[in-house]
């Protein structure tokens, strides 16, 4: 279970995040919404401790984050997965190495282990055989795909998605949230997943938090959160009823 | 007005001190790093990049730096009839300051800035976030390969340099000032010690250090975008050419 108690984030003496209380269940898929500048990215970063809050508490199995050493974080990290916006592979390594790259720095497993390991996760993300191609000679989903198999490779608990959808067409963010849904019933991780895209957020999470300047003002199961009558989460849901 | 000079001038030197104080830490946190784990194939691939990449513009630099040199003293010495320390001096003064500090403001200038904008390039990208998340120090993974390689590269490269160097120097006296092999030879066996070769590559050693900490530090802290990556480059190979200078004055008093 992560749980955050309190937490306030100021950069240069600005609030970004203000006062968040937030517990996500194991298991659970979180969509946290917002529009841009909201602060929902600078809380995924805080949930995975890639930065420090100003105040407050983040739990991760009832141990405090915001305590702990980088090379504590280093171990807790492994069982954590992140998708970032856009992708963020290494681009000098190929897929395979990439996917692998996890493996490769923290077990001692064969090569050949490494290398079944790789492709089985390539295929559950539907891109078998791309081990030997350069992150450049993909799409922006395909990065995405990839960026996933390498989040899944090390068998996270937790998986955060920094804005899967972004700069894809319909289809492929169709594709990205099927496959999103199908990563957690298969290996019954937790979900956080930072979004824009309401219609991804209702698709894929069993609760919907929405985030609106640094201050989390909804947190409700799907069918609960549409039903809103908060004129701020009316506009987000707006676009929907536009479709 | 007065008050606001001084004003200017605390802030650049509290501006200094912070810059010396980050870099500080980024060495002693890659110093720490060192018993965690050396990734051999990573300081391999870095120094066969400073190698190979490096290895044509320093026997350009060197030949070059050893012919005018001697071009400059030859005449000179033979006018003195001194012909026959030529060749020692020409080797002790390579050996000694420019093999180090041409090839150390080479590295500088050829990979120091290859450092910061791949490492600029990959923090931008969130390459480095990417490191973290996967439990993996990115001090330990991108810093400490570069700097072994580089304060082990540097000095084979001074080795090479220093060779070059000292025969685009016979070169000259050869064939322009019309001094014998043997002379020439002969007055390096005569006046060159193996301190003073041994001195130079503890100096390439420290430039080659210099040259990786800057290169990395400057990429980590980028600003974004990829006007940030030129400045943070452009940054880099300046301040590690003026840090080479500086500390080589600095490690002349001390072992010589």
């Amino acid at each position: 279970m992560i749980k955050l108690i309190d937490v306030c984030k100021a950069y240069n003496n600005k609030l970004v995040l203000d006062n968040i209380n937030l517990e996500i269940a194991d298991g659970e898929t979180l969509a946290i919404i917002g529009g841009s500048g909201s602060g929902k990215s600078t809380l995924l970063r805080l949930m995975i401790g890639l930065i420090k809050p100003t105040s407050g508490k983040i739990l991760l199995e009832d141990r405090d984050l915001v305590t702990m050493k980088e090379h504590e974080l280093d171990r807790v990290r492994l069982h954590m997965g992140m998708v970032f916006q856009y992708s963020a592979l290494f681009d000098s390594m190929t897929v395979g190495d990439n996917v692998a790259f996890g493996l490769r720095e923290h077990t001692d497993f064969s090569e050949a282990h490494i290398m079944e390991i790789v492709q089985e996760k390539l295929n559950l993300v539907g891109l078998p055989g791309t081990e030997d191609m350069m992150p450049d000679e993909l799409s922006g989903g395909m990065k995405k795909r990839v960026s996933l198999a390498r989040a899944i490779a090390f068998g996270p608990k937790i998986i955060f998605y920094d804005e899967p959808s972004s700069g894809l067409d319909p289809i492929m963010t169709n594709k990205i949230d099927e496959l999103i849904i199908s990563t957690q019933k298969r290996l019954g991780v937790t979900s956080v997943v930072v979004t824009h895209d309401m219609g991804s957020a209702i698709r894929i999470a069993d609760r919907i938090a929405m985030v609106y300047e640094g201050q989390l003002i909804a947190i409700d199961t799907v069918d609960n959160f549409r039903r809103l009558k908060d004129p701020r989460v009316r506009a987000f849901l707006q676009d929907l009823y536009i479709e | 007005m007065f008050v606001r000079f001084l004003e200017k001038i605390g802030a650049s030197v509290l501006e200094l001190l912070y810059f010396v104080g980050d870099v500080m830490l980024l060495f002693i946190a890659a110093i720490k790093q060192l018993p965690v784990k050396i990734r051999l194939r990573h300081v391999v691939n870095q120094m066969s990049h400073l190698g190979v990449d490096s290895l044509p513009i320093v026997s350009l630099t060197l030949t070059f730096t050893g012919m005018v040199m001697t071009l400059q003293i030859a005449n000179e010495f033979i006018k003195m009839g001194a012909e026959s320390t030529v060749g020692g001096i020409v080797a002790i003064a390579i050996g000694r300051e420019l093999g180090p500090v041409l090839v150390g403001v080479v590295a500088a200038g050829r990979v120091g800035s290859a450092m910061t904008a791949e490492i600029s390039t990959m923090k931008v990208t969130e390459q480095i976030d990417a490191l973290r998340v996967m439990g993996t120090n990115p001090i330990g993974y991108l810093v400490v390969p570069r700097m072994l390689a580089c304060m082990l590269m540097v000095p084979v490269l001074t080795i090479y340099g220093d060779l070059i160097g000292v025969a685009g120097g016979w070169l000259v006296a050869k064939f322009y000032s019309g001094i014998s092999t043997y002379v020439y030879v002969n007055s390096i066996s005569t006046y060159v010690a193996l301190n003073d070769m041994l001195g130079g590559l503890v100096k390439a050693s420290a430039f080659g250090g210099v040259t990786a900490i800057l290169g990395c530090y400057y990429g980590m802290n980028a600003p974004d975008g990829a006007e940030g990556v030129g400045k943070a480059t452009t940054r880099s190979v300046v301040s590690a050419i003026v840090v080479i200078f500086m500390f080589n004055v600095l490690l002349s008093m001390f072992l010589y």
